[in-house]
């Protein structure tokens, strides 16, 4: 298919793997955190950690929006959606996170609460149309690329004077998620995690654009190279990245050009920014209390903000004790680190979040890395 | 849950929706978030919305930085 095949020839990305291989100094290791859930996915699915030399890691980032959405508000939505006549429409992703008590929002809807599956914000809002009668919910959650979608649903429900109409706002930032990773002090608690730079989200900036990045380039000294998610533009983000240590500098480079500007998308912005105003801190799983890196609905949308409705109150719930989810997403840790990984908690049964969505870093291991690590274990005893 | 794929614009349909080609399914998406999209346009599609349109020609000079890197080892060999 067009602008997927071609960024996906697997002789160019010898290529590009024989170049990392030269130019990566064999007196040095390279550590590379890849922020977004979608490169965790093609990391594992096209098998490009097979391709890198030994000294070039990639680590994963906390950039999928299920595997960092607090259990918390998750218990929010059952509850919600649980309330009787009420209908919650969610994402598909969500439905299988596991709460505290096992509880999800799957196990809920076979006990009979109305949860429908919806593919984008505006099934949300026909569903409201088709229902006048009852209360219809939006569990919106996701960084900037869903967000205007979720925005464009919030003034259309304005526009049709829908009563019965609102969106649990989850959304939350990468910016203010890639700070809190390089300077917060939980961090200690962990052990610090080394990092030389990142390979930046591919559709998240297509929204925000390059430039936000600047600041951690310029602040942190850490090079950021902004990548599409087919396999060829992962691996020339990484040669970029080496490129950039190796010479001394560190700014911010964009590999994905077709999509990405320096501006972003100026349309999608204002609207977002119309809509939405900061909080003042959000819970991320995984990263604790990170100040002002979510949004909330703005008081002049009010009448569409369901947590002002249905007076949701915050609720934190800690993670089962033996889920590393935390230490993963702060790039610590490694999947195969968990006790539980691949035997108690598997993709059909997680405990974690991380297992839950395929763009979390212990579902895609799941998926892809376990036969790649099991073949090399074979390999080496024969 | 991030995963957004390019897609071929087809046909602008009432309301700033169009009908785009996502490898030979059809599917109506919201066209909200961009401006001037014409059929033949490429565009990045998440959760039922273009979030951009790809630029042909930028995909092109990306290419030719891959073919530049194969050409040169190429030569060396
Ligand atoms: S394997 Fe499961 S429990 Fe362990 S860190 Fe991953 S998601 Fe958490």
């Amino acid at each position: 298919m067009k602008y997927i095949d071609e960024f996906r020839a697997g002789a160019l990305a010898q290529q590009i793997a024989a170049k990392i291989a030269s130019e990566a100094s064999p007196g040095r290791d390279y550590h590379f955190m890849e922020f977004c859930g979608g490169h965790t996915h093609a990391i594992s699915r096209f098998g490009i950690v097979d391709l890198l030399p030994g000294n070039v890691h990639m680590i994963h980032g906390p950039g999928c929006p299920v595997c960092v959405l607090p259990i918390g508000r998750v218990e929010n939505a059952i509850h919600l959606a649980q309330m009787p006549g009420l209908i919650l429409c969610s994402y598909g992703d969500m439905l299988r996170i596991p709460t505290a008590n096992g509880m999800s929002l799957l196990k809920a809807k076979a006990q009979g609460a109305d949860i429908r599956m919806v593919y984008s914000s505006a099934d949300a809002i026909k569903i409201a149309q088709e229902n006048p009668q009852r209360q219809v919910v939006f569990f919106a959650i996701g960084f900037e690329t869903t967000t205007p979608p979720t925005a464009v649903a919030i003034q259309q429900a304005q526009a049709l004077r829908l009563n019965n109409f609102t969106v649990f706002c989850n959304h939350v930032l990468t910016p203010s998620a890639i700070s809190h990773i390089l300077q917060s002090p939980e961090v200690r608690e962990f052990g610090l995690v080394p990092l030389d730079g990142f390979i930046g989200p591919a559709h998240v900036s297509v929204v925000i654009g390059s430039q936000p990045y600047e600041y951690f380039a310029e602040e942190f000294q850490k090079p950021v190279v902004i990548a599409g998610f087919e396999p060829l533009d992962v691996m020339q983000a990484i040669l970029m990245l080496i490129r950039q240590i190796n010479a001394g500098y560190a700014k911010v480079e964009n590999e994905f050009t077709r999509a990405v500007s320096r501006e972003g998308n100026r349309k999608a912005q204002s609207l977002v920014a119309e809509v939405f105003e900061l909080r003042r801190t959000f819970e991320w799983r995984g990263l604790g209390w990170v100040p002002y890196s979510a949004l909330k609905i703005k008081s002049s949308y009010a009448d569409f903000d369901a947590e002002q409705r249905f007076r949701i109150s915050t609720t934190s719930i800690a993670d089962n004790k033996a889920c590393e989810c935390g230490a993963i997403l702060r790039g610590v840790k490694r999947p195969q680190d968990c006790k539980i990984f691949g035997t108690v908690c598997t993709p059909e049964n997680p405990v974690g979040s991380c297992m839950v969505s395929s763009e979390g870093a212990c579902a895609a291991h799941y998926s892809y890395g376990r036969f790649r690590e099991n073949n090399h274990v074979a390999a080496q005893e024969n | 849950m991030c995963l957004a794929i390019p897609a071929c614009v087809e046909q602008l349909t009432a309301q700033n929706h169009a009908i785009v080609n996502l490898s030979g399914v059809r599917k109506e998406i919201s066209l909200a978030l961009v401006e001037d999209i014409v059929p033949g346009d490429y565009v990045i599609v998440h959760v039922g919305f273009a979030l951009q349109k790809l630029d042909p020609l930028e995909a092109e000079r990306t290419l030719a930085m891959f073919a530049e890197i194969s050409a040169l080892d190429n030569n060396l060999l």
